[in-house]
């Protein structure tokens, strides 16, 4: 059982014990080990942990953070007011 | 997205009370909105004006200082701080409202976990352009695993997961690993490299599974993995 699945429960405290079915090999040909993907490849696949400051809007910064990035696809999980 | 977006919220707020009042009576007030609350939205708000029902998991009085209120909120999401605020204004009798206010989780993701500026973000992109530097970048960019961290997850075989992000059901021989889940739950399906490949709706209970040779046990809702990373798995078994 690759490691990076037990640190993705350890990051919220989730507790859930793994049963497995059966052992199996993957092959490095395809994919990426989910910590060591190729920065480019991280940049497209992650979740940024953003401190907003007060005045821009959540789209506003989400807008931002694509140009910065040249990204083609950036959300945002939440506003506090919508005004 | 909705994951998150779905999730339990943790706020701190300020709330200005607009007359002199006793701390114990503000903390038994406070009590009464732990639990299921009605609260009918703001004028300003971006919802249908409706009283509903949410519930309030804990409020923690922080602080006070002659008028001003600190307090820690933690809720179900689209409850309306605001409005606790002056509701509790209400039930003091002299009214109050809400001075400031900050989100400090939301779902999974707390202030406690690689919580960045825009400014630490800027810099960190700057570093990775201009002088070829991705560590800064790494440290900001969480994986977007982490956002499947509060719900169960199975672990699938490589040639399952093209066939998933096509959009078609996960079936019992493509499991290998598994935590508990009820029947209905959101489950996260992931490869042996720890890459989130779907999120989808379980359609059989984690204890149903050990006698399973066949049938489908996810169906998938939201694929997060593009298509043909992995090799078509489903071709190679038709001919078998």
């Amino acid at each position: 059982m690759y490691k990076f699945l037990e640190k993705i429960d350890s990051f919220c405290g989730y507790i859930n014990n793994w049963s497995i079915i059966r052992d199996a090999q993957t092959n490095d040909k395809y994919g990426f080990y989910a910590d060591k993907r190729p920065i480019d490849i991280l940049i497209k696949n992650s979740i940024i942990n953003l401190d907003k400051p007060p005045g821009p809007t959540s789209h506003e910064v989400a807008y931002w953070i694509k140009k910065m990035l040249n990204l083609n696809k950036v959300g945002h999980g939440g506003t506090l007011e919508h005004v | 997205m909705n994951l998150v977006s779905k999730s339990g919220k943790e706020y701190v707020c300020v709330m200005q009370v607009h007359c002199d009042y006793k701390i114990e009576e503000l903390r038994n007030i406070i009590q009464e909105f732990i639990g299921e609350i009605y609260q009918r939205p703001p004028v300003r708000s971006s919802v249908k004006r409706r009283t509903r029902k949410k519930r309030v998991y804990n409020i923690e009085l922080l602080e006070s200082e002659g008028r001003l209120v600190l307090m820690r909120i933690s809720s179900e999401p689209g409850t309306y701080m605001r409005k606790i605020c002056h509701d509790i204004g209400i039930l003091l009798g002299c009214g109050a409202h809400m001075r400031e206010l900050r989100r400090t989780r939301s779902g999974v993701f707390s202030e406690d976990n690689n919580l960045v500026t825009l400014h630490e973000l800027s810099e960190a992109i700057y570093m990775y352009k201009k002088c070829n530097d991705e560590s800064d970048l790494r440290r900001v960019l969480l994986p977007m695993e982490f956002a499947v961290c509060g719900i169960p997850k199975v672990v699938i075989d490589d040639y399952a997961v093209d066939a998933i992000t096509y959009g078609a059901n996960l079936n019992a021989p493509g499991l290998i690993a598994f935590q508990e889940f009820k029947r209905g739950e959101d489950v996260a399906v992931m490869t042996l490299k720890g890459e989130l490949v779907a999120i989808g709706e379980s359609l059989v209970t984690s204890n149903e599974i050990k006698n399973m040779k066949k049938g489908a046990i996810i169906k998938p809702k939201r694929v997060l993995m593009e298509r043909d990373i992995y090799p078509k798995g489903w071709k190679k078994n038709e001919k078998t």
